[in-house]
């Protein structure tokens, strides 16, 4: 097996200011993981560090080849598709143009199966297909989101908090649904979770991460099923 | 009746170049929010291209081609070249670096053209068998040349995939990036078509205003105006804001205070407008639930 994501002694940067230090860690494809940590741990730094979208020092290799130091648009195209922290959809085009930007430059087959089986996953945005993305529920969104990155046809998802100010029964069904997608097409997801319980029933593996530092990693049922990781990282 | 009729005219065909001026700013400021003071400067210089390519000898409709093509290369140069080390500078470094880029295009211009008055002919003699006696050749040409213009680029925004890749680099260039668009080469372009847009503003222009390197410095607050009144992120309210500023202008010059305040009418009309709907008439409010 050979590992779809590696990082190794990754830091980051924001100016001057170091937000990650020395995280080492891989990911094999087909596989998911939960990054876990309070609020500022770098989580979210971690995932634009991948994306390229900070200043970074160490190694990422996506597939076995480097990706740091290359521009985030270019890093998309390699296959990493990033479903960013607020979901970053474009509220002012309408659903299926947003759908239409993730599948940016596929061919016009592949373009129409991608909006069909994003329609498949959420029939929800289908209903509101030419809507302007802007007025869609929160949780409509972040299926927007899941569903814009998607169309990038990517090998390795990464998420930023799918469950973000959304009720509990919105963010079950979105998990539903990644985990369908997951059974359907074997991608590899890094995802982050404020919230450690849906992501440890998602993922197979868990990196815990405190102030810049990798803490922990292990099996997510290892660390669902460690009391004192749970007391002193993930606020019980 | 007649001469209303001839002002409205009048009116909508200076309107229409406002708007084509207007909708260059708007297609700047939509994707860098950058206002370009140099836009109409930039106009200037494609008119004397334009000028240069005629008096070499080619058609008209070749050397029109040719300016718009020139133009877009020049504005996505300037965009490369003046506008992209500037990226993370603040407003105030923007617009003085704008002012002189202002400065060096008028100056170029003279030092290459010289101050005289030349003169652009219009292309619209082919019209003259339908003049009459509301409306001249060339206004029917600048109102159908801008109109066709505008449902181009119109074309061009909503309905091709590069289109979209623009309009989302515009919105929220970093999402695009996450998405694989070249965010940086969207702005470009957008300055590339800005520089066409204005080309043809300042083609339409020349023949009314006559050809020196001055030429542009009304129109280009009208085009502002214009921009304004209609919202500056809205390409349909700019063309509306430029026709309704051009028709507002020619009907205050003929029936309320002559030629020479006209101009200030049109502008204590927006500054009203503007006191009332700070988003401008077709600006929009945007709607977001989170």
């Amino acid at each position: 097996m050979s590992a779809m994501l590696e990082l190794r002694a990754l830091d980051a940067y924001y100016g001057m200011s170091q937000a990650l230090h020395g995280i080492s860690l891989s990911l094999q494809r087909g596989e998911a993981a939960a990054i876990l940590g309070a609020n500022g741990a770098g989580k979210t730094t971690m995932l634009r560090a991948i994306s390229g979208m900070v200043r970074t020092g160490g190694e990422i290799l996506v597939a076995g080849e480097r990706v740091d130091g290359r521009k985030a648009e270019k890093v998309a195209r390699l296959g990493v598709a990033h479903v960013p922290e607020g979901r970053g959809t474009f509220g002012r085009l309408s659903v299926e143009e947003n759908l239409r930007v993730g599948g940016h430059g596929s061919s016009r087959t592949a373009m129409a199966e991608g909006i069909e089986r994003a329609y498949s996953y959420f029939p929800r945005l289908k209903e509101r297909k030419h809507q302007q993305a802007g007025l869609l529920s929160g949780g409509e969104q972040q299926m927007l989101a899941i569903s814009r990155a998607l169309m990038m046809q990517p090998r390795l998802l990464l998420l930023d908090e799918p469950s973000f100010g959304l009720a509990p029964l919105v963010v079950s069904e979105i998990f539903e649904n990644l985990r369908r997608i997951r059974a359907d097409s074997g991608l590899t997801v890094l995802l982050i979770e404020q919230s450690s319980e849906h992501a440890l029933a998602f993922a197979e593996y868990a990196h815990v991460l405190e102030s810049g530092r990798l803490m922990i990693s292990g099996s997510a049922a290892e660390i669902a099923g460690n009391d004192a990781i749970r007391a002193a990282y993930l606020g019980g | 009746m007649d001469y209303f009729l001839q002002q409205l005219a009048g009116g909508v065909a200076t309107g229409m170049i406002y708007a084509a001026l207007a909708l260059a700013l708007v297609m700047i400021y939509q994707s860098t929010h950058v206002l370009n003071f140099a836009q109409g400067e930039m106009a200037m210089f494609s008119a004397y291209i334009c000028l240069a390519l005629i008096s070499s000898g080619l058609p008209y409709l070749v050397a029109f081609f040719i300016t718009i093509a020139l133009s877009m290369v020049g504005g996505i140069a300037i965009e490369r070249v003046v506008m992209r080390p500037l990226k993370d500078r603040n407003h105030l470094h923007v617009v003085v670096v704008l002012i002189g880029l202002f400065v060096m295009i008028h100056a170029a211009a003279g030092m290459i053209w010289g101050y005289m008055l030349q003169d652009l002919p219009s292309p619209f003699r082919f019209l003259r068998p339908l003049r009459n006696q509301y409306i001249g050749p060339h206004e029917m040409g600048v109102i159908g040349t801008v109109a066709l213009a505008g449902l181009a680029l119109f074309a061009l925004l909503r309905w091709t995939p590069l289109g979209l890749a623009m309009r989302a680099s515009a919105e929220n260039p970093a999402s695009a990036r996450l998405a694989g668009i070249r965010v940086d080469w969207m702005l470009s372009l957008g300055w590339g078509v800005a520089a066409g847009i204005g080309a043809i503003a300042g083609m339409m222009a020349a023949p009314i205003v006559f050809l020196d390197p001055n030429m542009m410095a009304g129109i280009l607050i009208y085009g502002f105006a214009a921009a304004l009144l209609g919202g500056i992120d809205n390409p349909w309210g700019a063309v509306a804001g430029g026709i309704i500023l051009g028709v507002t202008e020619n009907l205050a010059g003929a029936y309320l205070v002559g030629t020479e305040l006209k101009f200030t009418v049109a502008l204590v009309g927006i500054l009203l407008v503007l006191l009332v709907r700070p988003a401008g008439l077709f600006g929009r409010a945007y709607v977001a639930r989170v």
